[in-house]
């Protein structure tokens, strides 16, 4: 194909977009190298919805500049559309046809013959690990079945650049990782991928590069051991019995951490970063044999987003670390469909 | 595609079983586009059997309903009111399947379809025709089914073969320009609930004309309307032809008249409401 393929995949500068009231991008700038994968990490209403539909030529931005692939997104939407495949935030899949059928179907309009398609469509299946189910109706599938398909719909163009909006939301712990998995195996036969979560840790699982969004802008960009850095290496977790214990145990834990400790009454929690991990955790079970509070749980876990965000914007990231709604008939869906 | 895009650290996945996927030599043409597109349609409708159970059997229901409660109290000036009543029946008929048209078409928007096929290297013109044309020949195997029950309760057409066929086609054409006001409808309200919300103008449309019953049992203000919106035109012509006589379908004009009245609203309805909708495709 005609696309430069020395060009960085994506250079975004200076984009906006507003709906109204709400400037979704504002000035947000974006250079992504060739052979990386990109995860744009950020709390529910950062825009990153918005700058992948930018990317897929879906929304016209009120101003700045756009390359994808090289090609001038503004001025030739059209060959940015041969460059890219899209899966967006809900599985867009046709639920009355089957697997196979859907991705000759998108293999089609991506220009394949019908010949090609149908070849086509049974490599990515395959390689997507639904062959089994390949010719029962999307009706049928799980949730994580219809992400992994919407997933191969966005490849059987071979596109130079995937776009994944918040590809596992909503997704069961085990979907998620077989859609991790499939992921990680299409970045190995080289695809670039863009993709977009409100998870730190799939951020972590999958991309070279981490860019968080807040309110339509970047505001750090590094890899995923360089921003968690930011909130501390770990965090060492400690839930009180009594809530009324909470500020003793905050200031008894206190002098281990490399931060202030946070405390969360509504979950009785205090948490405080730490550099030293494991070494973290048998000091603070010592501190707190020396004050009389009871402990429910103890624990050592990674910094979340909230954390890291936190730490940047000295705000909390809403919602950012809740599950966002739960695909409870994808769930259901599961049970039907597991073999 | 290159290889320079490959990561260097390639030689160590050893799962990586995939040999890379050729992309495709260019773009597909507008055929191939709106061929993909209605075939997606058409299975849809095709596989989802309470769909087509649940519009056959309230089609048959209103239709029982009309024939045999209102139509002992319509009077329809000599002839049998489901003579009177089937034409106008079948012409609104194909304004509540294409308000399913819209809902669809919404659907799509909401649950991220359309996304997708807009960025897809394909022509968008090409991909709403594929749709309307799918849905045209969906809605006309709806009316056949319609027309059927309509003489299994009674109608007897009396227009010749020919002027049978030519009322058949017209409800048929009819579709086809309302399927764009629907298109359009299912495009602009983005969501199921604000489309069904605005179909709800299909029922104003039906009973303040001709269909159901005759114009002149109205209220004068509204006989105005009434007579003068396309639904009324276009069942004045469906009459006349089944019936063979523009006198029975109460009319005072030539049946040519009527119907060159209805193709000309026809016509002047798609060349409104085609592009409209194409535009509204292609520019979100
Ligand atoms: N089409 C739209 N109309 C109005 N507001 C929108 C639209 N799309 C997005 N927004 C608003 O823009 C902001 C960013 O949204 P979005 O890009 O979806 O964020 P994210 O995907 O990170 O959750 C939100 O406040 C959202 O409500
Ligand atoms: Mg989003």
């Amino acid at each position: 194909m005609s696309h430069d393929t020395s060009a960085p995949t994506i250079e975004a500068v200076g984009l906006r977009k507003r709906f109204g009231e709400v400037e979704a991008l504002a000035g947000l700038d974006l250079v992504a190298e060739p052979g990386r994968v990109l995860a744009v990490l950020g709390p529910n209403g950062a825009g990153k919805t918005t700058f992948v539909r930018t990317l897929a030529t879906l929304v016209r931005p009120d101003a700045g500049e756009l390359r994808v692939a090289g090609v001038d997104a503004l001025r030739h939407p059209e060959r940015v559309r041969r460059a890219i495949g899209l899966a967006g935030q809900y599985a867009a899949v046709e639920q009355a046809m089957t697997g196979r059928e859907n991705l000759r179907m998108v293999a089609r309009l991506f220009g394949h013959d019908r010949r090609r398609a149908r070849a086509v469509a049974d490599a990515v299946i395959e390689r997507l690990g639904l062959a089994e189910a390949g010719d029962r109706l999307v009706r049928t599938y799980s949730g994580g079945m219809r992400r992994r398909l919407d997933l191969g719909a966005s490849l059987v163009g071979a596109p130079r650049l995937l776009l994944l909006d918040e590809p596992t939301t909503g997704l069961d712990p085990r979907s998620r990782n077989e859609l991790w998995d499939a992921i990680r195996a299409l970045v190995a036969t080289g695809t670039d991928v863009l993709l977009t979560t409100q998870y730190l840790d799939e951020a972590d699982q999958l991309a070279h590069r981490i860019v968080i969004v807040d309110h339509g802008r970047v505001i750090a960009d590094g890899t995923p051991g360089e921003l968690k850095s930011l909130a501390g290496r770990d965090v060492v977790e400690v839930r009180a019995r009594r809530a009324d214990d909470l500020p003793a145990l905050a200031a008894a834990l206190a002098p281990l951490g490399a931060g202030e400790p946070r405390t969360d009454t509504a979950t009785s929690r205090v948490a405080v970063p730490v550099e030293t991990g494991r070494a973290a955790v048998a000091a603070a079970v010592r501190v707190l044999d020396d004050i009389d509070v009871e402990v429910d749980d103890i624990g050592l876990r990674r910094p979340t987003l909230d954390e890291v965000f936190l730490t940047l914007t000295g705000r909390p990231a809403e919602a950012a670390d809740e599950p966002a709604e739960t695909d409870t008939r994808g769930e259901q869906d599961e049970l039907v469909a597991s073999r | 595609m290159s290889t320079t895009t490959v990561p260097t650290t390639v030689t160590a996945v050893a799962t990586a079983p995939a040999a890379a996927i050729e992309p495709p030599a260019g773009p597909p043409g507008p055929v191939a586009t709106a061929l993909t597109v209605a075939g997606r349609s058409v299975r849809r409708f095709v596989r989802t059997p309470q769909l087509l159970v649940v519009s056959t059997t309230t089609g048959a229901m209103f239709l029982l309903l009309f024939r045999y409660v209102f139509g002992g109290a319509v009077e329809t000036g000599g002839i049998a009111y489901v003579d009177f009543l089937v034409p106008g029946y079948l012409v609104t008929s194909v304004l509540f399947t294409g308000s399913e048209a819209a809902t669809g078409v919404a659907e799509d928007m909401e649950q991220g379809v359309t996304d997708r096929f807009r960025s897809l290297p394909v022509s968008r013109a090409a991909v709403v025709v594929g749709r309307v044309l799918a849905e045209w020949l969906l809605l006309t195997l709806g009316l056949v089914v319609t027309a059927a029950i309509g003489v299994a309760v009674g109608f007897r057409p009396d227009g010749t073969a020919l002027e049978v066929a030519a009322a058949f086609g017209l409800c048929s054409l009819f579709g086809f320009a309302a399927l764009w006001l629907f298109a359009l409808i299912g495009l602009t309200a983005g969501n199921v609930q604000a489309a069904q919300g605005m179909s709800l103008m299909v029922f104003p449309l039906s009973f303040v004309s001709s269909a159901y019953v005759p114009v002149d049992s109205m209220p004068g203000w509204l006989q105005a309307v009434a007579e003068h919106q396309p639904v009324t035109v276009v069942t004045d012509a469906v009459r006349s032809l089944a019936l063979g006589d523009p006198a029975a379908a109460g009319l005072d004009g030539s049946t040519a008249g009527s119907v060159g009245l209805a193709l000309a609203w026809t016509a002047g309805l798609v060349a409104v409401f085609a592009p409209l909708a194409v535009q509204r495709y292609r520019r979100p």
